[in-house]
């Protein structure tokens, strides 16, 4: 139909809707994959000095001291001396693979056991709030006191739970005393001590869950179904930051093995930190300072990939 | 929407933030100041004796928990402050063991230890870098009441830096006589007769001998090894100085890795009790006392602390050296007496010196022995044991009269390994092979020699 009729013009609000009343509009910001700050770039000044002065100035300053001998008054420059010797010490081989059995062993018992509770406490039980309270509180205590009174806890003959284990007939194991269990003990101490956090975590992941999916679960069967088809594929993202979080916290973790065992019996229980901090105590603070550095580079190059890993499906929006 | 109540409570609460980051930290260190002071005016100590101070005065005193150190320590101090009485003394506490010997090189190195210190003699002296953390007190007028031979193992670089605090005492193994006398059984003179010993004494279902591989008592593993060195010294005249320059080890040294062998055997005969390794160092003093064990490989310093705990039982408790394999050699490592020290940047460094003369004077030694039954014999010059001396304190006697006794390696050699404690718990608990605890023991003394830059490594 042609574009000129015949007749007089009607208004253009009579044919077309009126066209809503929108503020005059401003000059148009960029949109970049970043949102653009209304800050100046200045502001980021005092933290990124303190995190200079504090984090990265010592960091260079250790890589510097790794290549030395060092007794805190004088230095001497040896090269990568430290870092050979570091890998003859006869507790390395055996710390190094303490230390990934540990990490892999609280990060799997973590995840598994914090999974399987937070499912259980976010139904409708009516205890939820205190279980929750309950599991949660030993994150709260310090691992110095936790650790400590396990040690007496865990004791073989005097100590209250082989004890309480006599009454019902049954012949508690040398919990720290045996080479071959004593890992084993601190790292059951730790997970008792660290489930409460990744609970939190994975209740969070839980209930970002769209009602739906439960409601539909709820429909197609019972709690089995609501477990393996909603929760788990769902609170995948949770499932990750545990996992990596327990996993970094198991590689670096210090204060309870020192604290229960120190290391011992022997070498048996001895991981990076502690055999690390042996030197130290020992007077070889180069020596150390290169076992620190070798730790940094060892965390960062399993953690790393294992970021990637899971982050690999993330688009950005 | 920030209200301007919200506002201003917010600006009180950064202000407040503020004022206190601005304050000095918790607990600053009070010696920082008069650490420039005492730099200042710090040079070799006063010769006045007993030069009592105008205003009062008060020393700070760091030792390890242990009971033994505490008790003596407290008994050389209040005997001090009777005697001057402006001079009083707070005392304070590092833990036993590896912990307590980071925690003292951490302060000594950051410079808040206080006046004086507890720290051994010999060898492990020489890792506290004397030279930039102590106060020499070569040239003090009260050395000449020390015997000869102790003022290397307090010397260091040709300055002397500490006074002997305790007697010496004898390394080897404690019984209980009681246990002997109820089966029959002689004093061992040969490794062979000890095996058989314990034989007997398992079959009668007693413990043969008492191990405390606990975390924190580990250092007392290394006694089976360090007390045998009479032994090796007797088998390889000059093994110390050999050692010390990357000449000898323990791996190639038969009788030097005997000591390592000693502790394999204890695990495999079965020897040990069965907590072992939960066992501390007191539960280890008590098992001995109370006959739970018939032996206790320790230094005889520990017996003052039985002494004190069980003092009807005192007497049950013997000393013999570890046995080699030639009975008429039997002989006996002695260990010289630990010593107090005097820190850098004391604030007092002029009554500290005077307190170490004290401390080793006949009359330190009276006090010391009222305190506590002597351990072995003093150090000082014409000091004298009570007669009511310990029974196992006269067993060490014959050792030092006959000239079999040796004294330990660590006093003749600057260099020991630090994770010595953990290589022999490692192999009594059954963790390692003796001729591996061996190499591990030469690889971990090797980091001590370059650390200290000696030559030949």
């Amino acid at each position: 139909m042609s574009t000129k009729e015949a007749g007089p013009q009607r208004p253009a609000s009579v044919v077309f809707p009126p066209r809503p009343v929108v503020a005059p509009k401003r000059r148009p910001r960029p949109y970049s994959r970043v949102v653009a700050s209304r800050y100046p770039r200045w502001f980021y000044l005092p933290a990124g000095i303190l995190f200079v002065a504090v984090f990265v100035v010592p960091t260079v300053l250790s890589l510097y001291f790794s290549l030395t001998r060092w007794t805190l008054f004088e230095t001497e420059f040896i090269g990568l001396d430290n870092f050979f010797q570091f890998f003859k010490e006869p507790a390395l081989v055996s710390g190094a693979r303490n230390t990934i059995v540990y990490a892999v062993m609280t990060s799997g018992l973590k995840v598994i056991i914090g999974l399987l509770l937070a499912t259980f406490l976010t139904t409708r039980l009516r205890v939820r709030h205190v279980l929750r309270s309950l599991i949660f509180f030993p994150a709260l205590v310090s691992t110095i006191a936790v650790g400590v009174t396990f040690a007496v806890l865990m004791h073989p003959s005097e100590g209250l739970i082989n004890r309480s284990l006599e009454l019902l007939g049954i012949e508690g194991p040398r919990w720290l005393s045996d080479p071959s269990m004593a890992l084993f003990s601190v790292a059951l101490v730790d997970v008792w001590k660290g489930v409460g956090i990744a609970l939190v975590i994975f209740i969070a992941g839980i209930m970002s869950i769209p009602e739906d999916y439960f409601d539909a679960a709820r429909l197609e069967g019972g709690q089995w179904v609501r477990f393996r088809h909603v929760i788990l594929p769902l609170s995948r993202n949770a499932t990750f930051t545990v996992i990596l979080l327990s996993f970094i916290g198991g590689l670096r973790t210090f204060d309870l093995i020192w604290t229960m065992t120190h290391g011992g019996p022997g070498f048996a229980s001895d991981v990076l930190t502690s055999v690390i901090y042996k030197q130290y105590g020992a007077g070889f603070y180069g020596l150390a300072t290169a076992g620190n550095v070798l730790l940094f580079i060892a965390v960062i190059a399993i953690v790393y990939p294992m970021m990637r890993f899971f982050n690999r499906h993330e688009v950005e929006l | 929407m920030t209200t301007a109540r919200t506002q201003l409570g917010a600006l009180a609460l950064v202000s407040i933030l503020a004022v206190t980051a601005c304050s000095g930290g918790l607990g600053g260190s009070t010696s920082a100041p008069s650490a420039a002071a005492s730099a200042a005016e710090s040079t070799a100590p006063s010769a006045e004796p007993s030069a009592a101070a105008a205003e009062p005065v008060t020393l700070i005193v760091n030792t390890p928990t242990n009971d033994t150190i505490v008790v003596r320590a407290k008994a050389l101090t209040e005997a001090y402050t009777a005697k001057h009485p402006d001079v009083t003394f707070e005392l304070t506490t590092r833990p036993d063991g590896q912990d307590g010997e980071t925690i003292l090189k951490t302060q000594l190195a950051s410079g808040d230890i206080g006046d004086l210190f507890w720290y051994n003699a010999g060898s492990l002296l020489q890792a506290l870098n004397p030279a930039q953390t102590m106060l020499p007190v070569t040239g003090s007028p009260w050395l000449s009441q020390i015997q000869e031979s102790y003022l290397p193992t307090v010397t260091v670089g040709g300055e002397v830096y500490g006074a002997p605090n305790e007697p010496a005492m004898g390394g080897g193994i404690l019984y209980n006589k009681k246990i002997y006398a109820d089966l029959g059984l002689q004093v061992p003179k040969t490794w062979a007769e000890f095996v058989a010993n314990n034989e007997k004494i398992k079959a009668a279902k007693i413990t043969p001998v008492g191990a405390t591989f606990a975390g924190d008592s580990s250092w007392t593993a290394q006694i089976m090894v360090l007390a045998d060195y009479c032994n090796v010294e007797q088998a390889v005249p000059g093994f110390a100085e050999k050692y010390t320059n990357n000449q000898a080890h323990y791996a190639d040294t038969p009788t030097a890795a005997a000591g390592f062998q000693h502790l394999q055997d204890g695990f495999d005969k079965g020897w040990w009790q069965k907590d072992a390794g939960a066992t501390s160092f007191d539960d280890g003093l008590n098992g001995l006392a109370e006959g739970k064990w018939a032996h206790y490989p320790m230094l005889t310093f520990a017996l003052g602390t039985i002494a004190e705990r069980y003092p009807d039982k005192i007497d049950d408790i013997g000393f013999f050296g570890i046995p080699g394999d030639d009975a008429a050699k039997n002989c006996a490592t002695i260990w010289m007496p630990s010593a107090y020290y005097i820190a850098k940047n004391s604030a007092h460094p002029d009554v500290a010196n005077d307190f170490l003369g004290f401390i080793s004077s006949v009359e330190g030694t009276e006090v010391l022995s009222k305190a506590l039954a002597p351990s072995g014999p003093y150090v000082t010059k014409d000091s004298k044991l009570p007669d009511t001396v310990m029974s196992a304190v006269q067993d060490i006697q014959p050792y030092l009269d006959s000239g079999l006794s040796v004294p330990a390696l660590e006093f003749l050699s600057p260099v020991k390994g630090a994770l010595l404690p953990d290589i022999t718990v490692s192999v009594g608990s059954g963790q390692v092979s003796a001729a591996e605890a061996a190499k591990q023991a030469d690889q971990d003394v090797e980091k001590q020699a370059k650390q200290l830059g000696l030559p030949g490594w």
